[in-house]
């Protein structure tokens, strides 16, 4: 498989692209959507635009799109082991039943101040 | 029966490898590995985020808020520009085009400069305003909202400066591989055959800018909604 060359133009695209979803994280972040949408709504359209303009990286400036089957292989499996250790860890703190921070933390609480 | 230029091995052709294609192919890959680390790296530091705002809340947009976001929304710009000036370095080495090649690189090393210089001014406010979370010069000035503690806002500046300061290295890093890439792109040394250091450097950096895409709205727009004012 030969080398694939990324027309200039689907660059200027893609980065037309992020542009917009940097204008978009601005604009949302001002505006309550916790309030009106549902508690936690900001954060979740803060994630899903950088989620977008990651994968628009990944896939165009760094030609994944156009890489081996290998390539695909390797990139999804770091960010899935990425998710396993963010799943476990949060199976882990959300299900204690006594207190849902890290312990030591909170009786230093009184020591550090 | 004569070998034409495409059958003769290129000088930069490794031994253990068939041809150049495999070469390229293989080194992507190993950046590819690379980056997966990295995915961990970072993704290990965006876990500790994730746990102390979700049990700090408050305590995170306070803090939060008093980062200069006008600066973060500039410097986000100016890191993306310079992935698209990349790309066109990577562009401009895989057509053959040296002075352009050489040019793009130069306009993202600036560019990765500007960047640094602004993160520089920012963590001079910082200092300026005792929000260094250090033992001693941490002081927050500022009204905080009634149950909130102040070394969950200190907190937050450790965090902060942990991840933007990794995240400042890995440019500084890279700054660095990209003068040792202009240096040899000036000297002809990467051609449409022959171009890996480029196209992995390229790889790098656009990884260093995905995780900026990250770390903009998560540090300094979290609280924004809820008072952050302008």
């Amino acid at each position: 498989m030969s080398e694939h060359i990324v027309s200039k133009k689907i660059y200027f695209v893609i980065f037309g692209a992020l542009m917009l979803g940097t204008l978009l994280t601005v604009l949302a972040a001002f505006y309550d959507m916790d309030e009106k949408v549902f508690h936690g709504a900001n954060t979740v359209v803060a994630l899903t635009i950088a989620v977008i303009k990651a994968t628009l990286v990944v896939l165009y400036f760094m030609h994944v799109r156009y890489s081996s089957r290998l390539t695909w292989v390797i990139v999804i499996a770091g960010f899935f082991w990425m998710g396993i250790m963010f799943a476990l860890t949060f199976s882990d703190y959300w299900t204690r039943p006594t207190t849902s921070q890290p312990k030591s933390v909170s009786e230093n609480v009184e020591h550090v101040r | 029966m004569a070998t034409s230029h495409v059958d003769a091995a290129h000088s930069a052709l490794a031994h253990h490898f068939d041809n150049m294609e495999q070469q390229r192919e293989a080194g992507n890959l190993g950046m590819w590995v690379f980056l997966a680390q990295e995915v961990m790296f970072f993704g290990g530091l965006f876990l500790v985020y994730t746990l102390y705002r979700s049990s700090y809340p408050e305590a995170f947009a306070a803090a939060s808020n008093h980062l200069n976001w006008k600066l973060g929304a500039v410097n986000t710009v100016v890191l993306i520009v310079s992935s698209l000036t990349m790309a066109l370095a990577v562009y401009f080495a895989q057509t053959g085009v040296r002075r352009a090649q050489v040019l793009f690189l130069i306009v993202t090393m600036i560019l990765g400069t500007t960047f640094l210089v602004i993160k520089a001014i920012e963590y001079y406010d910082k200092y300026k305003d005792h929000l260094i979370p250090v033992a001693g010069m941490f002081q927050w000035e500022g009204e905080l909202p009634h149950g909130v503690a102040t070394q969950h806002v200190q907190m937050f500046y450790w965090i902060y400066f942990a991840m933007t300061g990794l995240h400042a290295l890995h440019m500084i890093i890279g700054l660095g591989i990209m003068t040792w890439l202009v240096y040899h792109a000036w000297r002809g040394r990467f051609t449409p055959e022959y171009h890996a250091p480029v196209e992995i450097s390229g790889l790098y950096w656009h990884f260093v800018d995905i995780v900026w895409i990250f770390l903009f709205p998560l540090l300094y727009l979290l609280g924004r909604h809820v008072g952050g004012g302008h």
